[in-house]
């Protein structure tokens, strides 16, 4: 088995054994990248001094970065022509306290977070590793793609509306989406504020467990970061399940969602059931209404989040300008793609004199109500168990030049990020056709722990990593 | 219809920066002035991902504002994003308030001629001030500086409750002096950190109906706001008078031409998009924390006017112009402590002090000397050490030396002449010269005696103590 | 409810973005099919809910009064494609 096949825990433990060094790590990834990288196109950059910076004394695992958190001294794109050139002045926070790690590279994504399969990049699409024609989910498709091709140990990704749990779910990984407020946004390019975080892709959930470890924290540059007192997440991890009340909400089996998956789903209630937990169905009767909710206020929010890209201090500027408006509007209607031209139109509307109240202030009183079943739910249960997805991964092309079908990949998701919630996505098998299918669990405000020993117990017992690999297939060939 | 059946109604929203060593939402330093973009950071530079923190003493000055305006202090507050684009304005949005500002609903009172007047403050909120734009002159281009950018600002909204452009400098002097006092602001209004948008409608006084207004932004001078004003509500009137309408508009002031300009930028209607700022959390003002602002407030300036009148006599007149300024405020206390002579120290501010200022065209803050210096000097008087019209002279230097005044008279010779011997010879010297005026003053004409003196000090070039000057030259001519 | 061509114009105009023709087209299209979906929140009675305002109710969130300068002026900068004499230059506002 190659290194870059092992989990981090197990990398780590070699490590400690003196077995191997970093530089083998390193190697082994970069060995890795130049085999598959032709195929996945998950990387927008790829650092070529890994090694040297081993060598200068880097000790982490190395690791992959979503190309919107901000890396002192390398490009940070958002996979915009917008911000092509762009290199950041300063380390997001997430970064510093990663300082220690050497980035392997910039991964792919929608533009500024934008999409949820990774499509609307202004530079390359990135496929699915179990089939090459697939999508690998979005927006952190790239992040999620490199995990599952072993092309990096670890990565991490930002989810507003599903963007972690998404692509984690259609790539057969772990992805953690924590607590509004757990992981500082400082850095991490906005795409919606009251939605960001930043959180773990990983390949398993002890690694999951690590990595936040590593990123959490109270942030003061951050001032929606929480102050919690700090904790070991990989401590509590084979707590086990018993008399753990999971609950079912029967929204997320709906209409809409693929068979297939609800099957999956239910296999995975079942299980836990016989792992001495007890499931029970519920309702969540906002979910009806948490997609809209969530368009409305993330395009209200990314609307005025990108105003700053004026073409002026940073960013692609267009030539030929004969005054500051044409400067303005030619370098954003250049700069941008169509995607985030789109729900910038959207977000502006929304937020107009005359449609304020209708749409953005409904919204954000949805988004009560919204907080509120969760709160209540939660102090009836531990955590909700649904899918991730309504589907599997689709086929590259089929959705992305219909914009609404592509929000309702999300369906699953949104309601989490607009109760800034804790939700993990762990693999839970395969449809007919070889792709992954994922399940989410839901917990309470800093529940992390709760859901990471939760999904723990399910990895060990189910084993997804040893049964199944990523085929590289492609239906072309 | 004549002017005198209008009314000019007024609405100022003034701009004040607040004087904290940091930006309102980065650690970056405030200081006017410096290299171009030498006081930035991520943050005030609206580099991706960089988010703002909102500095403690920024709602503790505004806090502090409020309260000296009469204010009511919001128990919940919070920030609002305004989303334009402008140069200026490099994030895109301005981080403002909108509907939940720190403090409402005060008022501040002013002197007019017929009586005091309480103009309301519809509110006071705080929000970040804009960076700087530099025109190259004769080129195409403008250049953005961001040193100011993020540099912490209170808006003070008046109701319009100001009539014509006197009461409207009053009120801005007023509110000026209050901020200057409580020591949140320094006004500089030629730096533009005191400076004013303003609305003006007239109406014919039997109309309760305001009437449609324009606004003249940005400016930051009172003679500039007066002339606005003036020229503005004229301009309503005759427009009015030769049946036309008033367009709502924003105006510019043009101070070559002094007029006002429209500014004729109608291609698309405004639209703000206000909404709540998700970067940053809400504020809770407690009672305590009033309470505890309220208890350190120093005194202000409608309180030390009373005290001036009713403690040391000062006419009212005098008193509201001292304390108009908290420089030329404390320049009286502290010289008041020295000399004790409250009466003199309000002359020499009222009449030399101030003319010294309008001659120069500063402002009291640029005073070159201390309040003890001018203590000192009325103490060299009332001692007899220098003639007033030496004093004036000293004062002259103080302005443009700074030196003390006892070192002036010891540099320049300027210790009065009050010893008697001296005084008597010198008046023996100029009666032996002039024959003439001893004759003309036993022949009853008075101004004779004046003459001799005025000789007098002419040859000692005005240090000879006027006082014994005519006591002697009085016992000389009627032996 | 119907959005009109005029308004994605407006709202192009707010966002300082130019559309084509086309895009004026499809982006009315794409707006009518989203508001259209977003209007399903009309439906929820709201009654005596307050909106959220801010994600997680944080308050006094404040940082002293204390200055730090940024280190590296020069990276500030050094992104901009026309920068001169440390100021970023843009055509003439008046």
């Amino acid at each position: 088995m190659e290194l870059c096949e092992l989990t981090v825990h197990e990398l780590e433990e070699k490590l400690n054994k003196k077995e191997i060094n970093l530089k083998d790590i390193v190697k082994s990834y970069e060995q890795r990248i130049r085999e598959k990288e032709p195929e996945v196109q998950a990387f927008v950059s790829i650092n070529e001094d890994a090694q040297k910076q081993v060598e200068q004394g880097k000790t982490g695992i190395p690791i992959g970065i979503k190309d919107n958190i901000c890396t002192k001294g390398i490009k940070t794109t958002c996979s915009s022509k917008m911000l092509e050139n762009f290199v950041s002045p300063y380390d997001a926070t997430v970064m510093e306290k990663l300082q220690n790690h050497v980035i392997l590279g910039k991964l792919n994504m929608d533009e500024f977070a934008m999409g949820a399969s990774t499509e609307y990049s202004a530079f390359k699409k990135t496929h699915n590793p179990w089939n090459l024609s697939k999508v690998p989910g979005g927006s952190s498709g790239g992040s999620a793609a490199a995990v599952s091709a072993d092309m990096v140990p670890w990565a991490l990704g930002s989810d507003t509306g599903g963007s972690i749990r998404q692509p984690s779910s259609f790539c057969g990984v772990v992805g953690l989406k924590p607590t509004y407020g757990l992981v500082s946004r400082y850095g991490l390019v906005a795409f919606a504020s009251s939605l960001d975080q930043i959180g773990p892709i990983t390949k398993d959930v002890t690694d999951c467990a690590i990595l936040l470890n590593k990123i959490a924290g109270y942030d003061e540059k951050d001032s929606t970061s929480i102050k919690i007192q700090p904790k070991d997440y990989t401590k509590n991890l084979q707590k086990g399940v018993k008399e753990l009340k999971i609950g079912i909400p029967k929204e997320y089996f709906g209409e809409g969602i693929n068979n297939e998956v609800r099957e999956a789903i239910l296999q995975v209630a079942k299980k836990y059931e016989q792992m001495g937990a007890i499931i029970e169905e519920c309702n969540v009767a906002t979910t009806n209404y948490a997609l809209a909710t969530y368009y409305i206020i993330a395009c209200a929010e990314a609307s005025s989040n990108l105003g700053r890209f004026d073409g002026i201090r940073y960013g692609y500027r267009a030539e030929h300008c004969n005054n500051i408006k044409e400067l303005y509007r030619n370098s954003r209607s250049e700069g941008f793609g169509q995607e985030v031209k789109r729900r910038i139109i959207l977000g502006t509307y929304v937020l107009s004199s005359g449609y304020y109240d209708a749409y953005y202030k409904k919204a954000q009183k949805v988004r009560t109500q919204v907080k509120q079943e969760f709160k209540r739910l939660f102090e009836k249960y531990d955590l909700l168990l649904t899918p991730t997805s309504p589907t599997v991964a689709f086929n590259i092309g089929t959705k992305s030049n219909n914009p609404l079908e592509m929000y309702l990949a999300d369906i699953c998701t949104v309601s989490i990020n607009i109760a800034g919630l804790p939700a993990i996505s762990i693999p839970c098998g395969l449809d007919k056709d070889g792709m992954p299918i994922g399940f989410q669990l839901i917990g309470n405000s800093f529940s992390e722990e709760k859901l990471l020993y939760t999904a723990y117990a399910y990895e060990k017992e189910e084993n997804f990593r040893e049964k199944y690999k990523p085929q590289f297939k492609n239906d072309k060939t | 219809m004549s002017n005198g059946d209008y009314e000019t109604i007024v609405g100022l929203e003034i701009h004040a920066e607040l004087s904290t060593k940091t930006k309102i939402f980065c650690s970056c330093p405030t200081e006017f002035g410096g290299e171009p973009n030498s006081h930035c950071c991520p943050v005030c530079m609206a580099m991706p991902g960089a988010l703002p923190v909102l500095n403690e003493k920024v709602i503790e000055y505004a806090v502090k504002a409020g309260i000296a305006m009469n204010c009511e202090i919001a128990e919940i507050s919070k920030n609002d994003r305004k989303n334009y684009f402008y140069p200026d304005l490099p994030k895109s949005y301005q981080i403002s308030q909108y509907d939940m500002p720190l403090c409402k609903n005060g008022y501040v009172e002013i002197d007019t001629k017929e009586g005091k007047k309480k103009i309301g403050i519809t509110r006071i909120h705080i929000e970040e001030d804009a960076g700087k734009l530099n025109h190259d002159e004769f080129g195409k281009k403008s250049f953005v500086d961001l040193n100011r950018a993020g540099v912490p600002l209170i808006e003070i909204v008046s109701e319009p409750d100001i009539r014509g452009a006197e009461e409207a400098e009053a009120y801005l002097k007023k509110v000026k002096a209050i901020l200057e006092y409580i020591e949140v602001s320094d006004c500089k209004m030629q730096e533009g950190s005191f400076r004013a948008d303003v609305n003006v409608s007239v109406r014919k006084k039997e109309d309760n109906k305001y009437g449609t207004r324009t606004e003249i932004k940005n400016m930051n001078s009172f003679r500039a706001i007066v002339n606005t004003i003036s020229y503005e509500a004229q301009r309503q009137i005759n427009v009015i008078e030769n049946g036309g309408k008033i367009e709502q508009e924003t105006l510019r002031w043009d101070e070559l031409q002094g007029q006002t300009i429209s500014m004729r930028d109608k291609e698309d209607a405004q639209d703000y998009r206000y909404f709540p700022e998700p970067d940053l959390g809400l504020i809770k003002i407690t009672k305590e924390y009033v309470e505890k602002i309220k208890e350190n407030l120093p005194e202000l300036p409608e309180s030390r006017k009373k005290r001036y009148i009713s403690e040391y006599n000062l006419p009212e007149y005098d008193a509201n112009i001292i304390t108009s300024s908290k420089y030329l405020s404390n320049l009286f206390e502290g010289a008041l402590a020295i000399c004790k002579n409250p009466k003199s120290v309000s002359n020499w501010i009222m009449s030399d002090i101030i003319g010294a200022l309008n001659e120069r065209e500063i402002e009291p803050d640029k005073i070159p000397f201390s309040a003890k210096d001018l203590g000192d000097l009325i103490v060299l008087i009332d001692k007899g050490t220098i003639s007033t019209s030496i004093a004036k002279k000293v004062l002259q230097k103080m302005f443009e030396t700074s030196e003390k005044p006892d070192e002036i008279i010891k540099k320049y010779g300027l210790v009065q002449i009050s010893d008697e011997d001296t005084i008597r010879k010198l008046a023996h010297k100029i009666l032996e010269a002039n024959p003439k005026s001893i004759i003309d003053y036993k022949s009853g004409k008075d101004h004779a005696l004046g003459f001799l003196i005025g000789q007098a000090m002419k040859e000692t070039k005005g240090k000879a103590n006027p006082r014994l000057l005519d006591q002697i030259f009085k016992e000389e001519l009627n032996k | 409810m119907n959005v009109s061509k005029e308004e994605v114009i407006h709202m192009a105009n707010l966002a300082s973005l130019n559309l084509t023709e086309n895009e004026i087209e499809k982006y009315t299209k794409d707006m009518e099919e989203i508001i259209a979906f977003a209007n399903t929140i009309k439906n929820v009675n709201t009654e005596n809910i307050n909106e959220s305002i801010i994600a997680n109710e944080t308050y006094n969130v404040f940082r002293k009064d204390e200055v730090k300068e940024f280190e590296d002026k020069e990276a500030l900068l050094k992104n901009a494609s026309k920068n001169e004499n440390g100021m970023f230059h843009i055509p003439k506002v008046i």
